[in-house]
Order: C-alpha cells, then sequence, then structure tokens
C-alpha cells in the first residue's frame, strides 16, 4: 500500500515524536496524538513510532486494535457518530443509522464495508454512548450532538454537512 | 444582574450555544447585566435553560430557550419591555429539583465551572485546608469511616477501607487514581460532575491524596468527554496557580500534583486493574487480585482508585461533618446517590436522592413516568431489569443485588410496554461480547454464544431449549470470568429471564414480539378510518416506502419497508399501525 503523507503533517508528526521523553506507559497517548495529526494511524506512522521508542510494531497494532478510539483507515470528512447507548436504544437509535444510510444512497455515495462513502464525504461509526441519554436518540456529526432525532432530521443534518450550510 | 446559560454537554446539544450567542448579542453595551455559563443542572429535559439572577441573588428560570426567546430574555436583564415570562420554568421544573437532596450536584448548574473563584465563593478548597490545618491522615481516614461513604463506581465498597489500606501499605511513592471512565451506556453522572464542578472532585482528590500520603494523581477520563476534560484541565491549571495543587499546599509540607490521562475507548478499563494496565500504555486486561492495587497497582506502586462521584462527596463530608452525611440514606447505605434517569419517561435527567428511597418514587414522583412504565434497567450492562412488581425496592445497595439486578453506577433506563424486553437482553449481551477484553475463555466465547442464540430469538427462530441453554451458559461465564465484566455480564440475560419469561416464550411459540419491536416480528400498516394524509410518515420514511396523495389516506409497502418504526413515532394521529 502506497501512503501518502501531507508534508507538512508529516513535519507535525516528526515534531510530536521528537519530543516524547522515554516516559513510561506513553504508547497510549503518542498514538492519540498521532491519531489527532492524521485522523487515523498510518502505516508508517507506526512504524517510525516502533522505531523511536523501540516497541515492537506487533505490540503497537496489538494496543491499537484493542481500543475503540484507533483507526487504522482513513475515515471520512465528516464524521459521524451514531450513539448506541441504552437510552438511545430504546428510544429508536437504529432510525438514525437506516436515515443516514438512506441519505446515502440517494445523495450517490453509497456506504462501503469500512464504514466510509464512496466519495469520502462522510463515515459513520457506531458508540457505545455520547452521554447525552435524556436527549435520546443522540448522533454526534463533528464533534457536535444532535439530539431527539428522528428520520427527517437526520437528514436534514447530513444534508447540511454535506452542502456546507450548516451552523458550526 | 447575572444572566446564565446551563452549557453542560447536554446543554449544547439542546442549542445552547446559539442562545448564548443571541444573549451576548442583545446584553452588548450593557454593562450592569454579566453573561456567564453554568454546568447541567440536571433537568435535561427542559434545556436550554436560562438563568436571570438579580443582584440580591433571586433567581428567575427559563426553560427550552431558543435564540428567539433568548433575546427576550436579554431585554429583561436589561429592564427593556419584554415578553419573556412567557418563557419562564413550569412548576414542575422547580419541583423536579425540590424533591431532591443535592450533595454530589450542590453546585452544578449554579456556578461557572470555568471559574475557581465561584467554587472558592461557595466555601470551595476550605475542606482542604481544615484537613490539612486541623486533621490527621488517620483523622480523615476516621471522618470517611464515620461519614459510610462507599464507592460510587458501582461495587459499594467502603471507601474508608481502602483508604486505610493504600494509607497502610509500605512505599514513599503512592498515586491516587480518579476513575473517570464512565463506559455504561446509559450513565452520564460522571460527565456532568466533572463539567459542572470540576474543583469539588479535584478538591476532594487533594483530600484523598493527604489521607493516604500520595504525591501524584490521575485522572482517567475517556475521551468521549471533550467538554469535561476541557474544563477539568482548565479546573486543574487554576488550582495550580490557586495554591490548591504542587507543592506546599496552604503552606504545609504536603505536595500533590495531578494529571489527566484519556481513555482510549474500553469499557474494561472501569476495571480497576485494567484500568491500571491502560495508564502503563498496555491493552486494559485486568489481571487476577490480590495483590489489590492499594498494594501494588501502578507501577507496582500501592495506588488508590475511586470514582468520580465518590471523590465528589469528599469536600461535602469534611465540611459539614461525617455525621451530617451519615443522616442521609440507609444504616446499610449512607448518604446520597446520583441517577441517570433516561429512556421512556418525562422528566429525564440527574437526580440525586437519599439512598432507601424506593425506585417506585424515583420513577413516578420524580421521573412523571406513565402508566405503561413496566421496568427499569439498572447498572447496565453488569445490572438487570427490575420489573414494575419490584417497584417498592430501596435503592440501596443490597436490596437492588437481592432483585438481581445492582446499583451500579447510576444509570437508570426506564422502560414501558414498546420495549422489548428479550432485545434488551440481547442489547447488553451485544455490548459486552464487544467489550470483552478476551483474556478468559467463558467471558470471550461464551458471551459470544448466548448473543447468538438471542439473535435466533429475536428473529423468530427461537426454541423452548434455548432458554435453559442460556441459563446454562450464563451461570458457566460467570463462574469462569476472572473480573465483574464477565462475571456480571449475564445479569440482564438472567433477570430478563426471570421477570420476562412471557415475553421469550411470545418470541419462540407464537412468533410474536409483545413489545412490537423486534423487525423480523412485526409489520407496519396504516388505518384508513385514523389517517388524515398529513404526509409526515411519507416525508420522513427513509426508504420510501410509504405512498399517497396529500389529505388521502396512505400506504405502507410492505416489501420495502425495513421496520424501522419511524412512521409509528412521528404520526400524530395514531394512524400506524404495528401488527
Amino acid at each position: 500500500m502506497v501512503i501518502n503523507i501531507d508534508e507538512n503533517l508529516d513535519s507535525r508528526f516528526g515534531h510530536m515524536l521528537g519530543g516524547q521523553g522515554p516516559a513510561k506507559g506513553s504508547l497510549i497517548g503518542i498514538l492519540q496524538k498521532t491519531q489527532e495529526i492524521y485522523g487515523y494511524l498510518p502505516k508508517s506512522a507506526i512504524w517510525a513510532i516502533a522505531e523511536k521508542t523501540g516497541i515492537k510494531t506487533a505490540k503497537i497494532i496489538g494496543v491499537a486494535t484493542f481500543y475503540s478510539q484507533f483507526k487504522l483507515e482513513e475515515p471520512g470528512k465528516h464524521q459521524i457518530l451514531h450513539c448506541k447507548g441504552t437510552a438511545c436504544h430504546v428510544n429508536g437509535a437504529s432510525i438514525i443509522e437506516d436515515a443516514a444510510n438512506a441519505f446515502f444512497e440517494s445523495s450517490n455515495r453509497p456506504l462501503s464495508e469500512n464504514g466510509v462513502t464512496a466519495d469520502g464525504m462522510f463515515s459513520l461509526e457506531s458508540v457505545a454512548c455520547l452521554g447525552c441519554c435524556s436527549l435520546s436518540p443522540v448522533m454526534m456529526v463533528d464533534g457536535v450532538a444532535y439530539g431527539s432525532l428522528n428520520a427527517e432530521k437526520t437528514k436534514k443534518i447530513l444534508g447540511g454537512v454535506a452542502s456546507g450550510s450548516l451552523r458550526e | 444582574m447575572r444572566v446564565v446559560v446551563g452549557m453542560g454537554s447536554c446543554g449544547i446539544a439542546a442549542g445552547a450555544g446559539p442562545v448564548y450567542d443571541s444573549l451576548k448579542a442583545g446584553l452588548e453595551g450593557h454593562a450592569s447585566a454579566q453573561l456567564s455559563i453554568a454546568g447541567c443542572i440536571g433537568s435535561c429535559y427542559f434545556e436550554p435553560i436560562v438563568d436571570l439572577i438579580d443582584d440580591s441573588g433571586n433567581k428567575t428560570t427559563f426553560a427550552k430557550v431558543n435564540e428567539r426567546t433568548a433575546k427576550e430574555i436579554a431585554k429583561m436583564a436589561i429592564g427593556e419591555e419584554n415578553r419573556a415570562s412567557f418563557f419562564l420554568m413550569p412548576q414542575e421544573g422547580h419541583d423536579f429539583l425540590a424533591k431532591q437532596t443535592r450533595i454530589v450536584l450542590r453546585n452544578a448548574g449554579s456556578i461557572n465551572p470555568e471559574e475557581i473563584d465561584e467554587y472558592i465563593a461557595v466555601s470551595g478548597y476550605s475542606a482542604l485546608k481544615k484537613c490539612l490545618s486541623g486533621y490527621s491522615s488517620e483523622d480523615v481516614i476516621s471522618q470517611m469511616e464515620i461519614s459510610g461513604l462507599a464507592g460510587r463506581g458501582g461495587a459499594g465498597f467502603p471507601t474508608w477501607f481502602k483508604w486505610k489500606a493504600a494509607r497502610d501499605a509500605p512505599g514513599r511513592q503512592k498515586y491516587l487514581i480518579c476513575n473517570a471512565d464512565e463506559g455504561d451506556p446509559g450513565a452520564f453522572m460522571d460527565r456532568a460532575i466533572l463539567e459542572g464542578d470540576p474543583h469539588a472532585v479535584i478538591e476532594g482528590m487533594v483530600i484523598a491524596a493527604y489521607a493516604i500520603g500520595a504525591s501524584i494523581g490521575i485522572v482517567y477520563c475517556r475521551a468521549e468527554y471533550p467538554l469535561a476534560i476541557k474544563r477539568l484541565k482548565k479546573a486543574i491549571s487554576d488550582a495550580y496557580a490557586g495554591g490548591f495543587l504542587g507543592s506546599s499546599i496552604y503552606g504545609t509540607e504536603f505536595s500533590f500534583d495531578l494529571e489527566i490521562k484519556e481513555g482510549a475507548g474500553a469499557f474494561v478499563c472501569g476495571e480497576e486493574t485494567a484500568l491500571i494496565a491502560s495508564l502503563e500504555g498496555e491493552r486494559g486486561m485486568p489481571r487476577q487480585r490480590p495483590p489489590y492495587p492499594a498494594a501494588s497497582g501502578l507501577w507496582q506502586l500501592p495506588t488508590n482508585i475511586n470514582n468520580v462521584e465518590t471523590f465528589a462527596n469528599v469536600p461535602w463530608i469534611i465540611n459539614n461533618g461525617a455525621r451530617a452525611f451519615a443522616k442521609h440514606g440507609l444504616q446499610t447505605s449512607r448518604g446520597t446517590k446520583v441517577f441517570a434517569l433516561t429512556g421512556k419517561i418525562k422528566n429525564s435527567g440527574l437526580v440525586e436522592v437519599p439512598m432507601g428511597m424506593t425506585i417506585h418514587d424515583l420513577v413516578f414522583n420524580i421521573g412523571d413516568g406513565g402508566a405503561g412504565v413496566k421496568a427499569v434497567q439498572m447498572g447496565g450492562p453488569s445490572g438487570g431489569c427490575i420489573p414494575r412488581e419490584l417497584f417498592d425496592t430501596p435503592i440501596d445497595y443490597k436490596s437492588l443485588q437481592q432483585t438481581g439486578a445492582i446499583m451500579g453506577s447510576g444509570g437508570m433506563v426506564v422502560m414501558d410496554e414498546s420495549t422489548c424486553m428479550v432485545d434488551i437482553a440481547r442489547f447488553f449481551l451485544e455490548f459486552t461480547c464487544n467489550e470483552s477484553c478476551g483474556k478468559c475463555v467463558h467471558c470471550r466465547i461464551g458471551t459470544k454464544r448466548m448473543l447468538e442464540i438471542l439473535e435466533r430469538i429475536v428473529a423468530g427462530e427461537g426454541q423452548m431449549e434455548d432458554l435453559g441453554l442460556l441459563e446454562s451458559l450464563a451461570t458457566q461465564v460467570k463462574e469462569g470470568s476472572l473480573c465483574e465484566l464477565g462475571k456480571s455480564a449475564p445479569n440482564p440475560v438472567l433477570t430478563t429471564i426471570r421477570y420476562f419469561r412471557d415475553e421469550y416464550e411470545a418470541h419462540i411459540e407464537d412468533k410474536k414480539c409483545p413489545a412490537k419491536h423486534c423487525r423480523a416480528l412485526v409489520s407496519y400498516s396504516i388505518d384508513p378510518g385514523a389517517c388524515t394524509g398529513c404526509s409526515v410518515c411519507k416525508t420522513g420514511c427513509p426508504v420510501n416506502a410509504i405512498s399517497g396523495e396529500p389529505q388521502e389516506t396512505h400506504k405502507i409497502d410492505s416489501s420495502a419497508c425495513t421496520r424501522c418504526s419511524n412512521c409509528l413515532r412521528v404520526c400524530n394521529f395514531g394512524a400506524v399501525l404495528a401488527n
């Protein structure tokens, strides 16, 4: 696999990694910072971390795949977190997923198996709980939580995000 | 005059951001009206909430504020003619708060969590001063013992006992950890406390550190709570600047450093040995105890771990006296507990009540639960479903355990006749199966097999033998797992079989879902007599399975319908029928 890493980002990564001391137990923090830079954990970054810290690649991948926060593939431009907490489940969380999928289909950007739309615009991921249970069902788009959703509201919000007209 | 906007995560999700902007614009140029923010007061169903506080401290509260009504409130604040009184918080909103006993949530929603001075103004950090200037570490621990404070993370272990064990453990370097990895789906108490009153948690931690002799503290907070982390970071840096953290606190020899570590998303890390592994940069897998963390924890050094809510109680206990705390609640469970009341209930939000209140009082008197309520789920994936017949059960650690559920961290999801209990069991098993760390075979594979059986049942392909099989697997998973995740994973299945066996039988024998929830066993149609042709269902249908001209009876195409139930929920005329 060929990895294209933006040079500008690359220098931020190099700077972050270079500034890491030999602090014990810092692997998760390094991975979090890496993901902050790239949006996911590119293979080349994992190799670079292994080389710098002396931690084996297998172990890094082991840690990265254990925690749900880490992504090994590039996510979409806009990240949709669909809450699957208990309160959301009881109040019809599956409607959000159906509505999102319907929106992707109607706007000609089918969702691929890795959860990213064909045009790279959206990624859809379910999360255990966003902690906004009293506004269930809830989804979060690019860090902003939207509550008390139904199918129509969901489609409207995603439409607004796609066209860039949604107020941040 | 002060204008305060509730800006917890839930307030922001309900639209508090634009409300704040609108107030800011309306108050511009009027120095007499100060705009500020507060955390979540708990009445989430009335968010966004705005308070007007006049110079003598009288408070006027507005509910469900939007950008337009915010303009009216701004006019009221600056003494212009306005229509703000139309948007006052209804009496029931005030009653919701009046029925509670707020110790942990004493400041949440009333002080600005980003200003340390507002915390100090409500006697913040005075408990710490009292401890450092007049109490020995034994005194502090003995105060905790008299208060009867027990771990609010779920296990209910006496706090003083853990502190004493860590204090007595040999070693010069000790760690204190705050578990803010609130992973139970359906619980958000810790988030609200951290967002609304972060200094209370910090002060509780410094007092605990003094009691056990710890010099380094870590708050392990889940990354899904960005606002809590942001406010906590600010609070920690302000506490350093104020001399409440760092070296020589209050001029004594006592020093304590505090930092935040973000969790990376693993439910099992709520378990203390898994949390420690995660802090060490490893996969968060629990290990056998003993040795307990008090003897050998982070980096094999003595470590004490308590939950956010536990720490938030500590300054109140020191300030008001351990006996004042012990007066609340029952002999066996002292004090109060914060619950996240959600699900099929009108007044959803955060409530803090004395231990010993019955489930009935909490759900109906405070939560205003409807006639259709049939159960409440407590304790999340480790807990169970308590049926309405048992709603007279008092909320204390022991009584709840007898029902098969647990106190847990405080998630309380109310369920009504539209909630399928078999599906709820499947939902929790799916969660624990995903979150099993994989160390113990019974937890890793047993939960998977249980999930497959439950999936079969909700798909209408179950057999009566499946119930026995589920019960037998449940016993094996409980016995064959090292940590509480596995030991308690079967609880949701066991309690639903115990109390709602008829629902399982209906799925298996009659191929019916009594709650009309399970997609394989339900179909939707429109009642021509009730349909007004308003098209709300048609517009909302994600798969365009509904057809019909405006003002004419609509029709659902069963072959295209995915049974998502959106039409049933949005119809205002009860015209959508589930069969």
